[in-house]
């Protein structure tokens, strides 16, 4: 359900951005990871810099590859399945597969979320983006919130478990934003990226 | 078309980082400095493109009264605990009511 809701705000988003809808629709379906789509969209609608919009989306499609390091001792995919699977390897199949008590549940528990996450938001996509090319100005359901608060919920968990983590995310932000009027959109995320430096340094 | 290019780059980028952490060696994962990087790489990330996406507009920096209450309300929803999607729609019923008493 929430997954839906992020994905009507995905493809609200998208189109809002001055992407299309079938260009909506071809990210949420090849890519499937919310953030990076959001990334990219935003930075595209900000009227940024393409190659500094499409290298925020990939660093933060970067965790995944630690999720599927974490998650390929437990599913053991082999041969043409890995390649399906691999799809699969995000946020919240993650969180949920790592949280099973056995193996056999883990595999179990990685299909089904897989499976109905990659219904719902690729549905919930094409009716967000559809409905805001009819609709116009998604603000007016406050669906211009939904992407940060999405990205909120997932980090969480972390903030709330380490101090050091929050010093990091507020000094990311604080990056971010000082950079902003300097930089074309989407450099000024990759630029966060600093702030890891300093406090591994640190 | 250049946005399409774009898309492309990162539908194949995105999957490819998916694939690459499954047919990794596991002993990578032993690698401290592995390890830390990608903890507080996508912190850093993801801290920064709320900031972004809550506070510019077009480039420039911009402050949205409804958007930020409705952050606010869904930072109260994840202290209380509230599940994903009443942190969600709590967050957009937020914002759309201040706009609309906004004007």
């Amino acid at each position: 359900m929430a997954v839906g809701l992020s994905g009507v705000a995905f493809g609200a988003a998208a189109v809002t951005a001055g992407l299309d809808v079938a260009q909506a629709c071809v990210l949420s379906l090849l890519t499937f990871t919310g953030a990076s789509q959001f990334a990219l969209a935003g930075a595209v609608g900000a009227g940024g810099d393409l190659v500094a919009a499409a290298a925020g989306a990939l660093l933060l499609g970067g965790r995944n590859t630690l999720y599927g390091l974490r998650l390929a001792g437990l599913l053991r995919p082999r041969g043409p399945r890995r390649l399906l699977y691999a799809q699969g390897v995000i946020d919240e199949t993650t969180a949920v597969t790592l949280a099973q008590p056995t193996e056999q549940a883990a595999r179990t528990a990685f299909t089904v979320t897989f499976a109905s996450l990659y219904v719902t938001w690729n549905l919930t996509t094409l009716a967000g983006a559809v409905g805001t090319s009819f609709l116009g100005d998604p603000g007016v359901l406050g669906l211009d919130v939904v992407g940060p608060a999405t990205f909120l919920a997932i980090l969480w968990p972390r903030l709330a478990a380490s101090a050091r983590l929050r010093t990091l995310a507020a000094a990311a932000a604080a990056v971010a934003l000082a950079a902003t009027p300097f930089f074309p959109p989407g450099v000024p995320v990759l630029l966060s990226a600093v702030a890891v430096l300093l406090v591994v340094i640190r | 078309m250049t946005v399409w290019w774009a898309v492309a780059a990162v539908c194949a980028g995105c999957y490819a980082l998916k694939l690459a952490g499954l047919s990794a060696p596991q002993r990578v994962l032993d690698h401290p400095a592995v390890r830390r990087f990608a903890e507080l790489v996508p912190v850093a990330l993801l801290a920064a493109l709320i900031a972004v996406q809550m506070f510019s507009e077009r480039g420039a920096l911009a402050f949205d009264a409804p958007r930020t209450a409705g952050l606010a309300a869904a930072v109260v929803a994840l202290l209380l605990r509230a599940p994903f999607l009443a942190v969600l729609a709590s967050a957009a019923v937020v914002t759309a009511l201040v706009r609309v008493l906004l004007g």
